[in-house]
């Protein structure tokens, strides 16, 4: 991947030779900087009274203005999704990216081209090297086979037949349409379009995908289906990708950022968490109160402090104290360096304590462990299984925190759970505090004469 | 008020006689160039006997349109010879065929032009009928100054009121290509001339010979009024049959001309669709090209596979 960076990089250097270079930045992919379009007569005027601090209704006798002052930047290797419903101007936002439409006002930066006021020829030079772009209803050309079509971005690059035949073969591969190049784009179901849409836009190998609404005319099914492949795709391939689309779940599940447009205006930038969990206004909190919360929250998000921990050498006596005190009958159990080692239960450490065996090993249970962007919805099944808390661990294995049921079921429900004073503790104690405390007192005076 | 009288024919006549007087050598140029057309094309048909003109209608037939379709242009071809008008249907044929080629060579980039920019669709357009309202006659009279009597007027005549269809459908055509897919093309950095090329052209392909047809089919409804002016053919028959009230030349006439526009309505209408003989033959050889080009491109793919995209296993 980092091969394909690297090339990337090399084609990104050729077209900013022969054009003003803005700040080179080589993580930043693109760059909107205070951008407008205003559709009118005058639409500079239009553009000064925005600025001025009037708003799109008071000027809409006037003209329209699309977008109104978007400013952000995408990261190399980012799926940055702008979200909003129709008319935010989310469409005119993402053609200005490529120029398709140019900005009344304001800058876009493609790498280290500046793509506004760049003449004609220039502007295709970029769009065939460095933005490609899909679209809704896949704009196939309907008399060009698949392979054809695929190929199409190369053709315009100027890459012989022969060669770019060979290479839209791959991609064809890729995007799983094996033995069907020769078919003509109407023989093939909604789906499978899209895929030589997004074939196509692959092929071009530029490092900037742009996806206007891509998705958004297919079956739900198919639709979830090509969503997962092109995060497989974008790990694969490290494009960077910018996605339009009006479905939250959507932007949700693709969006390493997602920007939410309403009334022409990024009303707030952040990670799917960022906006489900700190919604910047009621009207992005009202949009997110439907989103499907257990696809988009992660163990990370959700977890609690771990309570109930002890380390393997510690020994089952403390072990037992460790219950008694927050009367739970199971507790974690780490390694010296906090990594995550398995569970005992009360019972067991009662047994090992009753023996006097000053080893906790060979009770250690296994239990769920999972990384903290594991989704909720995955951890729906481990918590029916099992009624211990999901232990959460980091890259390298160390207890982060715990996810007992109940904050599992809080989170789903968009019900906040820690009031701070009741400490969740499960699973329950199953043995009487007396027995814990006699027992532990027994033991500790034959542990003293001995 | 009876004073009151727009002199606008006079000024029509006015500009007549200017240009006649200042760029008739502009018109001599015309004059040769269509006439040198009109004798060829003409020169072609009419010369070989009857049968070889129609066997090769019949060919034709039987690859555009198929077996039924040839026949009944050979037994209609041959009711022509039956009627004796087999001389004037060429000459009026070749007369439609010059017409109609010059007015599709006018009148598509017109379209083209119409449907880039909306000034010349604006501007194009009012001309466009006013050429297709006024009454084709009046286009004869100056063409008789200009052209003196003889077939050129009549194709002059002819290609003015046949080409606002191949115009208007040209426009028509290109303007309702899926915005979506020429935007594609944009996007993927094609210039202008290339989507044109590429795109707009190819997809709106239906609509433009559809407007071909119309000019093909406009062109033959003038032939009866070139007629008028010397142009020859079927037209000077039925103008005769008119002068003389003979109802059995007029219906032989006629019946020609009727003959004639069913082959070439059905001949054109056919080459639009693509779903020809001709079309599925054109269509296999270009599937062969592209399988042999797969063939090929597989032998040397080895070396050209080692793309950024790893392969999936």
């Amino acid at each position: 991947m980092t091969q394909i960076v690297a090339e990337h990089a090399q084609q990104f250097a050729a077209p900013a030779e022969h054009s003003a270079p803005t700040s080179p930045s080589p993580e930043i992919a693109v760059k909107a900087d205070h951008l407008y379009k205003v559709f009118g007569r005058r639409p500079h005027d239009i553009v000064k009274k925005l600025e001025g601090g009037a708003s799109r209704e008071d000027l809409a006798h006037l003209g329209t203005a699309a977008v109104i002052d978007a400013s952000f930047e995408v990261q190399r290797g980012e799926i940055f999704v702008v979200m909003g419903l129709s008319g935010s101007g989310k469409s005119t936002l993402i053609r200005m990216l490529n120029g398709l439409l140019e900005a009344t006002s304001g800058t876009v930066t493609v790498g280290d081209t500046r793509i506004t006021g760049l003449p004609a020829a220039k502007l295709r030079d970029v769009r065939r090297r460095s933005v490609s772009m899909v679209f809704q209803h896949f704009a196939l050309l309907p008399h060009r086979s698949v392979i054809d079509n695929v190929a199409y971005g190369l053709e315009i690059q100027g890459m012989p037949r022969v060669e770019r035949l060979a290479k839209a073969r791959t991609i064809i591969r890729l995007v799983g349409l094996d033995g069907w190049a020769d078919s003509m784009p109407s023989e093939l179901s909604g789906g499978m379009q899209q895929r030589v849409g997004l074939g196509r836009a692959l092929a071009a190998d530029t490092d900037v995908l742009l996806m206007d609404e891509a998705f958004s005319a297919l079956d739900p099914l198919i639709r979830r289906e090509m969503q997962e492949q092109l995060i497989e795709l974008q790990a694969e391939l490290g494009k960077t990708i910018i996605f339009i689309t009006h479905d939250l779940n959507e932007a949700m599940f693709l969006g390493d950022r997602i920007a939410v447009m309403r009334d022409g205006r990024i009303v707030q930038i952040g990670t799917p968490e960022d906006i489900l969990t700190d919604p910047a206004n009621d009207y992005v909190a009202q949009f997110v109160q439907d989103v499907d919360r257990a696809r988009v929250l992660t163990a990370g998000s959700v977890m609690e402090p771990v309570r109930s921990m002890v380390t393997v050498n510690s020994g089952p006596r403390a072990a037992l104290r460790t219950m008694r005190d927050l009367q739970t009958s199971a507790t974690f159990v780490v390694g010296r360096d906090l990594g995550f080692v398995g569970v005992v239960r009360d019972r067991d450490v009662l047994k090992q304590v009753k023996a006097n065996h000053p080893d906790l090993r060979p009770i250690i249970k296994e239990a769920t462990a999972v990384s903290t962007d594991t989704a909720l919805v995955d951890l729906v099944e481990p918590a029916v299984e099992s009624d211990l808390p999901i232990a959460v661990v980091d890259a390298r294995n160390r207890l982060l925190g715990v996810i007992p049921r109940v904050t599992l079921l809080a989170a789903l429900g968009n019900v906040t759970t820690t009031t701070g004073e009741l400490p969740i503790t499960e699973p329950p104690s199953t043995i009487s505090l007396s027995v814990i405390t006699e027992t532990l007192r027994e033991t500790a005076s034959e542990g003293a004469q001995l | 008020m009876n004073d009151f009288r727009i002199p606008l024919g006079s000024w029509a006549d006015d500009f007549i006689a200017f240009i006649t007087d200042n760029f008739s050598f502009l018109f001599d140029f015309v004059r040769t160039i269509f006439n040198g057309a009109y004798e060829f094309v003409d020169l072609v048909l009419a010369s070989p006997p009857f049968w070889v003109i129609v066997l090769v209608a019949g060919a034709l037939g039987l690859m555009v349109r198929g077996w039924k379709f040839a026949v009944g242009a050979v037994v209609g071809l041959i009711v022509i010879v039956g009627v004796d008008q087999w001389q004037n249907a060429m000459d009026s044929l070749a007369l439609v065929l010059v017409a109609s080629v010059l007015a599709i060579l006018v009148s598509i980039p017109l379209g083209i032009l119409a449907a880039k920019s909306d000034l010349a669709s604006k501007i194009i357009r009012p001309i466009l009928d006013f050429m297709q309202t006024m009454p084709a006659f009046v286009y004869l009279i100056p063409a008789l100054i200009l052209f003196r009597v003889g077939v050129v007027p009549g194709i002059e005549a002819t290609i003015i009121f046949a080409m606002a269809p191949g115009v208007r459908l040209t426009e028509l055509g290109i303007r309702s290509v899926d915005r979506e897919v020429v935007e594609a093309g944009e996007a993927f950095g094609a210039s202008p001339a290339r989507i044109l090329r590429q795109i707009q052209l190819p997809l709106a392909m239906p609509t433009v010979m559809a407007g071909i047809n119309q000019v093909i089919m406009l062109s033959l409804s003038m032939v009866v009024i070139a007629g008028m002016v010397g142009a020859g053919g079927l037209g000077q028959q039925v103008v005769a049959s008119l002068s003389r009230i003979d109802v059995s030349l007029g219906f032989e006439a006629g019946l020609a001309v009727v003959i004639l526009a069913i082959f070439l309505d059905r001949m054109t209408a056919s080459l639009g669709t693509g779903s020809t003989p001709i079309g599925r033959l054109l269509a296999a050889r270009k599937h062969r090209r592209q399988s042999a080009a797969a063939a090929a491109e597989s032998a040397i793919s080895a070396p050209v596979a080692d793309l950024k995209t790893p392969q999936p296993a």
